[in-house]
């Protein structure tokens, strides 16, 4: 096991004085040996010798599929992870990179053999294999990402951000007018990111001009985009030829990056896209950079965490904060595109169905840090991916299934993100005295 | 442009400034220099209704096919443009107010949408003064729906002991579902605004799997709908409205009591406006965190109950509407008090079912409408800056920075 010889050297005689280090190892040996219990139920209870997978290309006629040993597979995976619990047990697993890198290893096994024991045995003539979960991973998450990419720039900043939901059906919506005003899903992406600032500069006005306590605001704003695009999709009457011109896009087409679209296993899910998952790649990097890099990005950081300190240094920090959330609104706007001409084309009641909320905990679960908060997103759309896959399968029944990705991120964050501290200022409107 | 719909409402012209604010009589305590600045001041609140409805007509105005036709012609035969405006504005106004206090029907109609509206506000509303931001009404009224209608249908009780039996496990529901966020936080730090929005998807599922359940669905179909629950466990009628309402009243009462009034409410408010300081002063916040989301749960979890109790009702996939979520609306404009809650919650239950009026109207108005409505009273309302700029109010008054922190105490 590569856990236990990268496990750092401590004394013996100061854990055992530690209470509340043998508390954490039970728990954590506890929790990893029930995890164990549950694959080695697996390996005992599967009567199928092979399951089947396809991680590449479309199933015809004559694709040969990968062929997966039940047995053996789910055997290693549970005494990997008995070992792991062991380890957990005898203090091997401390925290930092090794607890993360032995969680990931647990947690891909568990989900692994979960998979496996989903697709055995099943009672039918046409056998389901085994898919990619990643092309589903990237297409859910791509709005995620860029909505909790705007969270953190907002938050970052100190101003809390519950609006995302509003910004993303603000942007879908006019998203899909402008695309179908110009018959461009290009510039319906521009209408998207109008939208989304046109939320921010609302965002803004009224948290920084009228100093409205910002988690009301948020709330107020997602109602009201809520009634402004139901209210306006409302006026578009129902005759074809109107509606041909207002709510009916084209979508955004996909774009294979000529080499990387032909790597195996990630070359689909990732190279295969619409422009708008590479503006969500590139929006990931030009955050981060600047956020961590730049100038302007230090300071939106400064005003977030003391405004006061920031102001006598001679930072402007009304302007800084107007700039940061109109930033924001781009990204939001973006992610809100998404759900019109990005995936299914015309605009819905409530197209982005409570995503924006999901973005708003994968701000939070990421730390309001945009890499980890791009992780949060990624996981949540992983999860979101294989119970859409596991449904077809059939084993679970759907609405059971339905909930399995909120419970995951609340295993998450319980069990690995536990407390996390926001920027300190998030929240606070300043004036100057 | 005229506009004859305010007239209706019975707004007080913004200019008048005689009313006063209505303090809760609570001078023994300290912290009443900070609810002063927090209390709405009647006459912004007003005012903001005013505002909003101002904005209200501009969005009837364009959504009349009739007057968008007549200002086509405006500049040839104006009046018709204006008399069309007023006609329009007019109905629909005349409809919000009629169909929503203009008939005992219509009052019944507006208590039993506002009952539900208040307990789900409270929830919100106490766990924002311990300091959370309880996103997850919602989830916790379905389980408590849950648990009171499986009661409520399921088994064979007495008269009296049926109704209280299933009211006591709608509460049950909620409790469990609200103090599983407090305890997540309390034990594990998880931050309650991901675990509430997590378990309000996680309580729907929950809900349209059991309604596959053959234990749930009424006999002999396959509706995802449950049976009705049975008359015993509906709530006794008063002067045609089931007692939700009275229930209602009585949980704001209590939440005022616990607030106000209480060891544990002082804790409660302590924490929620200084986590660190009320952990110097020896209280134990994370029992604070769960006991404020037990007992968050266990109103929203009698909202819930209300739903299904009150008329006999049986379960469906989206039998809450978005009860959850316009109640931390209905908190937010209530500024976080009781009296608050219970104002707002009346507000938008008006509102609500004098939305469905105005689409029934002559200028069948858009339902959403209502929403942008709601949307904007509790905005003017929480800027009243705006508000006075607007109106150009002399008093001045602090109540600007409302509740200015945000996440984490």
């Amino acid at each position: 096991m590569s856990t236990a010889t990268k496990a750092p050297q401590v004394d013996p005689a100061l854990q055992v004085r530690d209470p509340a280090e043998t508390q954490r190892r039970i728990k954590m040996g506890g929790t990893l040996l029930l995890v164990a219990a549950l694959i080695f139920y697996f390996w005992w209870s599967i009567d199928d010798e092979l399951v089947y997978y396809l991680l590449t290309g479309e199933r015809t006629r004559d694709t040969e599929p990968g062929e997966l040993a039940t047995h053996p597979v789910t055997l290693v995976c549970g005494v990997l992870v008995l070992a792991a619990s062991a380890a957990a047990f005898l203090g091997l697993i401390r925290r930092g990179a090794v607890t993360l890198i032995s969680m990931l290893i647990v947690g891909i096994a568990f989900l692994l053999c979960f998979v496996i024991w989903a697709y055995a045995d099943l009672d039918v003539a046409f056998k389901p294999w085994i898919t990619n979960p990643l092309p589903g991973t990237f297409a859910i998450a791509t709005p995620l990402v860029l909505g909790a990419l705007a969270g953190c720039l907002c938050e970052r900043a100190g101003v809390i951000n519950v609006a995302i939901e509003g910004q993303f059906l603000a942007g879908a919506f006019f998203a899909s007018v402008v695309a179908s005003l110009t018959y461009s899903a290009g510039a319906g992406l521009l209408g998207g990111i109008v939208a989304g600032v046109g939320i921010s500069a609302m965002l803004a006005l009224f948290s920084i001009r009228y100093l409205v306590n910002q988690v009301v605001l948020g709330v107020v704003l997602v109602v009201f985009a809520q009634g402004l695009t139901n209210f306006l999709l409302d006026q578009i009457p129902n005759e074809p030829k109107i509606k041909a011109y207002l709510n009916e896009p084209p979508k955004l087409d996909d774009i294979a990056i000529p080499g990387l679209s032909e790597l195996p296993f990630i070359g689909e899910a990732m190279f295969n896209q619409t422009i708008l998952v590479y503006l969500m790649y590139a929006s990931v990097v030009i955050v981060t950079l600047i956020m961590f890099e730049t100038r302007w990005g230090l300071r939106v950081r400064s005003v977030g965490e003391h405004p006061k300190a920031a102001d006598t240094v001679g930072i402007k920090v009304r302007r800084i904060r107007w700039q940061a959330i109109l930033f924001a609104g781009v990204f939001a706007g973006l992610g809100g595109a998404y759900y019109t001409v990005g995936s299914t084309g015309s605009f819905d009641k409530n197209a982005s169905s409570g995503n924006g909320f999901i973005a708003l905990a994968a701000v939070i679960m990421g730390r309001w840090h945009p890499l980890w908060a791009t992780f949060a997103a990624l996981f949540f759309g992983f999860m979101s991916s294989l119970r859409d896959q596991l449904t077809l399968v059939n084993k679970i029944p759907s609405e059971l299934l339905t909930m399995t990705p909120y419970l995951a991120t609340v295993i998450a964050v319980a069990g690995f993100v536990g407390r996390v501290r926001p920027p300190a200022a998030d929240g606070e409107p300043y004036v100057k005295s | 442009m005229p506009d004859q719909g305010q007239s209706d409402e019975g707004g007080p012209p913004p200019s008048g400034s005689t009313v006063t604010k209505d303090k809760p009589a609570g001078g023994h305590r300290r912290a009443d220099n900070k609810m002063a600045g927090w209390l709405p001041s009647v006459t912004v609140t007003f005012a903001s209704i005013a505002l909003a409805l101002l904005v209200g007509a501009v969005l009837i105005l364009v959504s009349d096919r009739e007057v968008i036709e007549s200002f086509s012609y405006f500049f040839s035969y104006p009046w018709d443009a204006f008399r069309s405006s007023a006609s329009a504005i007019g109905e629909s106004y005349k409809a919000l107010v009629t169909g929503s206090v203009g008939s005992g029907g219509a009052i019944t109609a507006t208590l039993e949408r506002a009952a539900p509206l208040i307990c789900a506000g409270l929830a919100v509303t106490l766990a924002f003064r311990a300091g959370l931001f309880n996103i997850g009404a919602q989830g916790q009224l379905v389980l408590g729906a849950i648990c009171a209608g499986y009661v409520g249908f399921h088994y064979d009780l007495p008269p009296v002991a049926h109704v209280v039996a299933a009211l006591a496990a709608g509460l049950a529901g909620g409790a469990l579902w609200g103090g599983l966020v407090g305890l997540l936080k309390a034990r594990t730090g998880a931050h309650e605004v991901i675990t509430t929005i997590m378990l309000n998807y996680v309580g729907a599922a929950l809900l349209t799997y059991l309604l596959t359940k053959e234990s749930f669905q009424q006999p002999g179909s396959d509706n995802p709908r449950s049976e009705k629950v049975a008359a015993d466990a509906t709530f006794p009628e008063l002067l045609g409205v089931h007692s939700g309402i009275l229930l209602a009243l009585l949980a704001a009462v209590g939440v005022w009591w616990l607030l106000e009034r209480s060891t544990v409410g002082f804790e409660l408010r302590a924490v929620g406006a200084n986590a660190d300081a009320g952990r110097t002063a020896g209280m134990s916040v994370a029992k604070v965190y769960t006991l404020a989301m037990i007992v968050a749960g266990l109103l929203a979890g009698l909202a819930g109950a209300q739903q299904v109790l009150g008329h006999q009702d049986s379960l469906t996939a989206n039998f809450g509407g978005s009860i959850g979520f316009d109640a931390i609306t209905v908190a937010l404009l209530g500024r976080a008090t009781p009296l608050g809650t219970v104002l707002a919650g009346l507000l938008f239950g008006a509102l609500s079912t004098g939305g469905l009026a105005m689409q029934a109207s002559a200028a069948s108005t858009p339902l959403a409408l209502t929403q942008v409505l709601q949307a904007l009273i509790v905005l003017f309302v929480a800027a009243p800056a705006l508000v006075k700029a607007v109106f150009r109010f002399r008093e001045s008054d602090d109540g600007g920075a409302v509740m200015a922190k945000g996440w984490n105490s």
